[in-house]
């Protein structure tokens, strides 16, 4: 008799007790982790990317939240290295519980924590370039950055429309490089364009000029693409310039950034490169979709952080506001709902470019996405 | 074919020529102390990096490279002072650790201090490259060489004709004996380390114009005048100016006509080369077991 009164209780106990934790969640915040390279080598993607992470959630709590609820942060710095990605995405999944995650500054740190969402079946937004990460695709992973084969597709076409079907390739021997090297291999053969020249230089190299004489000394080639990151294609365009070489130049959107025009000079002169519109916000046509919320993010930015507006905080604005938007489309934070609304979202209009989702296409941006720039008197001008 | 040849000559002589003035700083400090000091391409950081801030605070160019070159010299003697001289009985492997350990701090500072950012230094003269038999030359190249020249030259001298220089001469080749005839021996080592942070630091400022310069570029210059001090025979200077600039043009060639990608295999491979025909290097003094 006891016994079933004390096992009622305990049953009447659970159930109000469970009922108190659904009130409860109610007013819980929505919980977005995060994993991002903030100090360490890779720390030009991940501090932008933070920032804007954190002024966003501000910003939309102050609005009001998602669902009425309250947006959390919750993030990590993996430092730029992949195992410990691996590590803080476990975390987030196990101990946090987290609702979405929006994060993975590098290649190398989004691939370590995909099994993870995979197996714990958590939507994951990546802030990434590499094709990997959504081809094939991965049913709970997204990537809002382009790909360096669109980068080449947009590159290839723009040498096409000027006439051009013979180029010399130069690229570093990075991950960077050597991926895009192979991307525009391949994209070139699809495309009818040869590749007359294949020469490389390594990262830490302070001269590239035996190289670009290489390319300059082979017979037919009539433009010039340098797929690389960092210091290297801005050396590569010095030499270029001080060699003479007069072929129409492109680099890649490695280097789209203020930075490289400071180091390149004059010598940038002239070069070509595809680039996200966040570049050049004022000169876009006034009829553009993309203007107003690229203009925004920029100032923003700018006001809030003092400092200049980069593309890698751009992927994680995306990021954000794809999360939101699956969030409100579900109607609930339910992992499921929401994975089936992130791969249904079609024209969402981010800084990065148009976004249009399905279930063949976890990034959903084309190679039009990218404009091309050209250098003018120091600036990037918009060409198409 | 000629003038592809002497483009790739012209490039390899420049990039040796910065190797060669490194390969000295390593010479100078081996000699006098049998340690191979690896903060060595750290001096080289801090010359560039120093006159690209100076100048950026408004600074003339030639007096920021004058406190640039001042201040790696500093840097020089606080290195033998603070890390060196404290372990004056620990023996040579454990100093070279140290030098390493010092590197590794110091390019943590200057990251601390000028941020992670490639600059830009701009050339001495014009802008303008020079054209010779269809190949070009930069003009900061004649830059690098020509104070290149000038320091070989100035060391030379230094060497055979200053009390001063016999003295570190002294210690190098007995310590011991050195010290009986009255050389204040750590004096001596002190004076190796601001030499050699000086000649880093200006090798830093005459190439920073043509490589660029951040807070790591020290690692992969100072590796690379490494191998050309090793090549030509450590302890030897002729043995460092040529090492270098053999180094130099043989990556230039091997990137020009073989392919890019074996550029730093090449190089890497040569010292397996020379010092399998000959374990001191190309100059190196012939050692003598006293029995």
């Amino acid at each position: 008799m006891l016994k079933t009164i004390l096992r009622r209780t305990g049953k009447f106990a659970a159930i109000a007790a469970a009922g108190l934790v659904m009130s409860a969640q109610a007013a819980e915040p929505i919980k977005i982790g995060s994993f991002l390279s903030v100090t360490g080598p890779a720390s030009f993607l991940g501090d932008p990317e933070l920032k804007t992470l954190e002024m966003y959630v501000e910003k939309i709590n102050e609005e009001g939240g998602v669902l009425g609820r309250q947006l959390e942060l919750i993030h990590y710095d993996d430092v730029g290295n992949a195992s410990n990605a691996r590590n803080f995405a476990s975390r987030l999944i196990r101990s946090d519980r987290v609702d979405i995650i929006v994060g993975g500054s590098t290649t190398g740190a989004t691939m370590a924590a995909v099994p993870l969402v995979e197996q714990a079946k958590v939507p994951f937004i990546s802030l990434a370039g590499a094709v990997v990460i959504t081809t094939p695709v991965k049913e709970w992973v997204f990537k809002t950055p382009q790909s360096d084969r669109m980068a080449a597709e947009r590159i290839l076409a723009d040498m096409k429309d000027r006439g051009i079907t013979k180029i010399g390739l130069i690229s570093g021997t990075g991950g960077f490089g050597s991926s895009g090297r192979t991307q525009t291999l391949e994209v070139a053969e699809q495309m009818g364009i040869e590749v007359l020249a294949d020469v490389t230089y390594s990262g830490s190299d302070t001269d590239m000029t035996a190289q670009l004489t290489n390319i300059r000394n082979t017979d037919g080639v009539e433009a010039v693409l340098n797929f690389g990151f960092g210091q290297g294609p801005a050396i590569v365009t010095r030499n270029y310039a001080q060699l003479g070489m007069e072929l129409p130049f492109y680099q890649s959107h490695g280097v789209a950034s203020d930075s490289f025009l400071e180091l390149a000079g004059d010598a940038a002169e002239g070069l070509r490169l595809p680039a996200s519109p966040l570049l050049v916000p004022d000169s876009l046509p006034d009829d553009d979709p993309q203007k107003k919320v690229v203009q925004d993010y920029k100032a923003e930015y700018e006001a809030r952080w003092d400092s200049k507006v980069s593309t890698f905080g751009a992927y994680a604005y995306d990021g954000l506001m794809l999360a939101v938007q699956a969030i409100e489309a579900a109607g609930s934070t339910d992992k499921e709902a929401v994975r089936e609304a992130l791969e249904n979202i079609q024209g969402y209009v981010g800084v990065t470019g148009v976004f249009n989702m399905s279930p063949e296409d976890h990034n959903g941006l084309d190679a039009d996405s990218f404009r091309i720039l050209e250098v003018q008197n120091g600036e990037w001008k918009l060409i198409n | 074919m000629f003038a592809e040849f002497l483009q790739y000559l012209f490039t390899g002589i420049t990039i040796g020529a910065t190797y060669a003035l490194i390969a000295l700083g390593f010479t100078l400090i081996y000699n006098a102390s049998h340690v191979i000091n690896f903060a060595q391409g750290e001096f080289l950081m801090i010359g560039g990096m120093a006159t690209v801030s100076l100048t950026a605070m408004g600074v003339p160019m030639i007096l920021a490279i004058i406190l640039a070159v001042l201040l790696a010299g500093v840097l020089g003697i606080l290195l033998q002072r603070f890390a060196i001289a404290p372990a004056k009985q620990a023996d040579v492997v454990t100093l070279i650790i140290i030098t390493i350990g010092a590197s590794i701090f110091i390019r943590g500072l200057a990251q601390l201090v000028w941020g992670k950012e490639y600059h830009v230094m701009q050339n001495f003269s014009s802008d303008e490259p020079i054209r010779i038999f269809g190949a070009v030359l930069n003009s900061q190249s004649l830059w690098v060489l020509g104070i290149g020249a000038i320091l070989v030259v100035g060391l030379v001298l230094f060497f055979t004709r200053t009390l001063i220089g016999k003295a570190i001469l002294a210690t190098s080749m007995n310590k011991e004996a050195a010290r009986l005839v009255g050389i204040r021996t750590q004096l001596v080592l002190m004076l190796a380390f601001l030499v050699s942070a000086v000649l880093g630091s200006v090798a830093g400022v005459v190439v920073a114009p043509i490589t660029f310069t951040s807070y790591d570029i020290g690692i992969m210059l100072g590796l690379k005048g490494f191998v050309a001090a090793a090549i030509g025979g450590l302890g030897s200077g002729i043995g460092a100016v040529v090492g270098g600039l053999l180094l130099g043009v043989v990556e230039a060639m091997a990137a020009g006509y073989i392919s890019s990608d074996y550029k730093d295999a090449v190089a890497f491979s040569m010292i397996l080369v020379v010092l399998f025909f000959m374990p001191r290097g190309l100059f190196g003094a012939k050692v003598v077991e006293r029995v």
